[in-house]
């Protein structure tokens, strides 16, 4: 179910050999110099901050109800990266959280598994193991998450490590201060070297807009990624906040529905930190339905990063399903 | 080049939003209504005519017609009403009666919303989010200046006209209600309000408002009719103010009937906006902005962004931008909380729209609609959007009062400013530019009455509202709208 096919060519096979030296067409020669690329970010159409806001305000004020909020619930939880990031996270821990990705709500095998389960590259076997023939996908954090302050002979370490180990699936850091003081060329370099790390594992490139501010360094941040060979672009580490926002995500979301309008090329979206409530989760399907796409609307182009959000999902299913909330001791703890 | 390009049938998404009709129980519609005269609901004179849903064409209720001599009962309660009781009345008190108004108006909001929607057409989202959070937001405003106003800076000791009988339309029939009884009743003047004859139903639950609220009887009179109605109030001797928002054609003939008298008028007319995107715009925002311009209450709307002027070199991205949003819009049941896009108010707004657009096919510009489904009953009009557009077509010069879009493009800031300003209207404008340095600047030589940067269609009564040209003349809301209401010490 959760094989990553691409959309635009159903039959293409799932892990196509990328070129990761330089960005698709038409976006060949931007990287060409410091300057070229600078030029190029910098003259990506500006974001007005309050008109994203209006923008989101809009359409979080939909009404989202019945049958439209079961199938909306049901995605979510399809788009589930389970998350643990804990210094304290034990073998223990992460089987009992692969546990929950596999059957989410224990009395209702008809509720769908979770995407993925997210954790340190040194625990990606332990999930690997524990998800084996599941289809659930093992992502590990890797490149120094989470402040990415590290050589990059230790990142690229890290990254090979945490996909020897068993994980399909990478998320990475950018570098954020070498963004912030407009080396774009090396943050890009950084990002074609990790993709090549990555081998077949799918790579999810973590901005951290928390720490870039504003809409328009999400707007270049999100471009750059994309043309350094990200296969999704996710917002936070879980670590800074503000970390999701509507707004931000909405940003993201224009950025890949404009990318593949100009290469062909899909790629995915994942907000991460602070959803905690169905509410805001549906709120970002929407955000994703109107701005890139009903094709997003599927775990191999939008995940959410999140660990408590699942409960109250669950919790919302439950209600659906019986008519009555229940509480927290009808989910399971983490 | 003559085509209708309608883009193919997309599959249909996963993700389907089921209906969220907001419930119409709220609202208590009765059979037929009457004047609202001297503080009580009485029979009109006149014959009685329906309003209609126009979602549905459902008949709604029966609204009686004010004759000659309604008017002039209305008239004289006012009058009455401004001589021995609101004008002598102390003006923090008065300021009282606004608040309690103002209280009311939020706290049968809802009520207020779905009426509106019903008798309307516009969506509820806004209805619910606009129209009544905005006409409450007068009454508070204006309720502040009741005891304030020798300190307006209109001079020592301004004084009310005395009654003024104001005619709206049916485009935002609460909303423009309180654009003009607020600002009257804060200054001391006693109003007789004719609502527009499609949509009068707020105005007669504003009626019952002003009962609920205590508000002395004749302070507030609503009689409800068509244009020979509204001429008897324009045109009653003992009238001291006139206030009218509507078209322009109407406007001239009161404007003819006011001269020579000792009335004073203040027009709002009709309009045909510049929404100017310059090609450093923040593109994706721009859109939105278009989009709330032009398709914001179906474009029922006098200072609506009818004209698009792109700069040439992002035309086609604009554009197919643009399409692409529309494609999105939902059209539909307006008590619908998803829906975007509502029914057109009437079945002749409706063929003037219809009218206009084929003129648009026929002089050569390219009309584009989305693929959407349209209700078999009511009257319904796709989000339409003209390229190929010259400044020399009638649909980039007459206001069409809908849903219609017409694409202009210029090359240099100077020709944006000259195709802005090309056009006997003269109410609003926007400017889409990351550079403020331009906004500045071209706002300065637009001559528009609201002039909006990178936001469009945004209202509050702290902000006067008016036109140049023949958009009309006299402000309404914040400082300026005051002075439409007063007369100095001396005069």
């Amino acid at each position: 179910m959760i094989g990553m096919t691409n959309l635009l060519d159903p039959h293409a096979p799932a892990t196509s050999p990328r070129t990761v030296d330089e960005p698709p067409a038409p976006y060949g020669d931007v990287t060409r110099s410091d300057a070229a690329f600078r030029a190029f970010l910098h003259g990506l159409p500006g974001v007005d901050q309050v008109g994203a806001e209006a923008r989101t305000t809009v359409l979080a004020s939909r009404s989202i109800k019945t049958t439209a909020k079961a199938w909306a619930i049901d995605t979510a939880i399809s788009m589930v990266d389970l998350t643990t990031l804990e210094g304290a996270d034990t073998p223990g821990t992460v089987r009992s959280l692969a546990a929950k990705a596999r059957r989410p709500d224990p009395g209702d095998a008809t509720c769908p598994q979770v995407a993925a389960v997210c954790v340190y590259g040194d625990l990606a076997g332990v999930a690997r193991e524990a998800l084996a023939g599941t289809g659930i996908h093992v992502a590990a954090v890797a490149t120094a998450f989470p402040s990415g302050r590290a050589s990059r002979e230790v990142k690229l370490a890290d990254v090979k490590d945490a996909v020897a180990n068993g994980a399909d699936e990478i998320d990475m850091v950018i570098d954020r201060g070498a963004f912030l003081t407009g080396r774009y060329l090396d943050v890009y370099e950084e990002v074609v070297a990790v993709r090549e790390a990555c081998g077949d594992a799918h790579l999810k490139v973590i901005l951290e807009t928390g720490e870039l501010v504003t809409l328009d360094n999400v707007r270049r941040a999100s471009w750059l990624a994309m043309l350094a060979g990200a296969d999704f672009v996710k917002t936070s580490t879980g670590k800074v906040s503000p970390a999701a926002t509507l707004p931000v995500c909405l940003v993201m979301l224009e950025a890949v529905r404009d990318f593949r309008a100009a290469t062909g090329r899909q790629i995915g979206v994942k907000p991460a930190g602070g959803i905690r409530t169905t509410k805001d989760a549906v709120r970002h399907l929407v955000l994703v339905h109107e701005t890139a796409g009903p094709d997003w609307l599927s775990p191999d182009w939008f995940r959410f990063g999140a660990s408590s959000l699942l409960n109250d999902l669950l919790l919302q299913r439950q209600k659906l399903r019986t008519g009555h909330y229940s509480g927290p001791d009808h989910v399971t703890v983490d | 080049m003559t085509s209708t390009t309608r883009t193919d049938p997309t599959p249909p998404s996963p993700f389907q939003y089921a209906p969220a009709p907001e419930s119409r129980s709220i609202v208590d519609i009765a059979p037929s209504y009457g004047l609202f005269v001297d503080g009580e609901f009485v029979d009109g004179t006149g014959e009685a005519f329906k309003s209609v849903n126009p979602a549905t064409e459902e008949v709604l209720t029966e609204v009686a017609a004010g004759s000659e001599a309604d008017v002039d009962r209305a008239v004289k309660a006012a009058r009455r009403a401004f001589t021995r009781v609101w004008g002598p009345l102390r003006p923090a008190d008065r300021g009282k009666y606004l608040f309690r108004i103002a209280r009311i108006l939020q706290e049968r909001a809802r009520e207020f919303a779905v009426l509106e929607s019903l008798d309307n057409g516009k969506p509820i989202r806004e209805s619910r989010d606009v129209d009544v959070p905005l006409a409450a937001a007068h009454f508070f405003y204006h309720a502040g200046w009741a005891d304030k106003l020798d300190w307006a800076g209109l001079g020592p000791g301004p004084r009310p006209l005395g009654v003024a009988g104001q005619v709206i339309p049916w485009n935002f029939p609460l909303l423009m209600l309180a654009w003009k009884v607020a600002p009257a009743m804060a200054t001391g003047n006693t109003v007789v309000l004719k609502p527009a004859e499609t949509t009068p139903l707020t105005a007669l639950l504003f009626a019952e408002v002003c009962r609920q609220a205590d508000l002395p009887p004749g302070v507030v009179n609503i009689v409800t009719g068509a244009g020979d109605t509204g001429r008897a109030v324009v045109e009653h001797d003992d009238v001291d103010k006139v206030a009218f928002t509507g078209s322009t054609e109407v406007g001239r003939s009161i404007a003819r009937a006011v001269a020579g008298t000792r009335k004073k008028l203040t027009l709002e007319l009709g309009g045909k906006a510049a929404n100017i995107v310059f090609d450093d715009a923040p593109i994706d925002q721009a859109v939105e902005g278009i989009v709330q311009g032009i398709f914001f209450n179906q474009g029922h709307v006098c200072c609506a962004g009818s004209r698009l002027l792109v700069q040439e070199s992002v035309h086609d991205e604009v554009v197919a931008s643009l399409q692409r949003r529309i494609g999105t819009l939902r059209i539909g049941d307006p008590l619908d909380k998803n829906t975007d896009i509502g029914a057109i108010n009437s079945a002749e707004q409706l063929a003037r729209i219809r009218e206009l657009s084929e003129v648009g096919e026929a002089e050569g510009a390219s009309r584009w609609q989305p693929a959407c489904d349209l209700p078999a009953r009511g009257y319904w009009f796709p989000p339409t959007v003209f390229t190929d557009v010259s400044p020399a077509h009638r649909i980039a010069r007459d206001e069409i009062f809908g849903p219609v879009l017409s694409v202009l493009t210029f090359r240099t800031p100077d020709e944006a400013v000259a195709k802005a300003n090309n056009t006997t209207y003269g109410l609003s404008a926007g400017i889409w530019t990351e550079k403020g340095s331009r906004i500045l600047k071209i706002a300065d030589q637009l001559r528009a009455g609201v002039v909006w940067a990178n936001t469009f269609n945004k209202f509050d009564p702290t902000s006067p509202f008016g036109g140049y040209k023949q958009s009309g003349y006299g402000r309404e809301g914040g400082r300026h709208g005051l002075a439409a209401y007063l007369k100095g010490a001396a005069e």
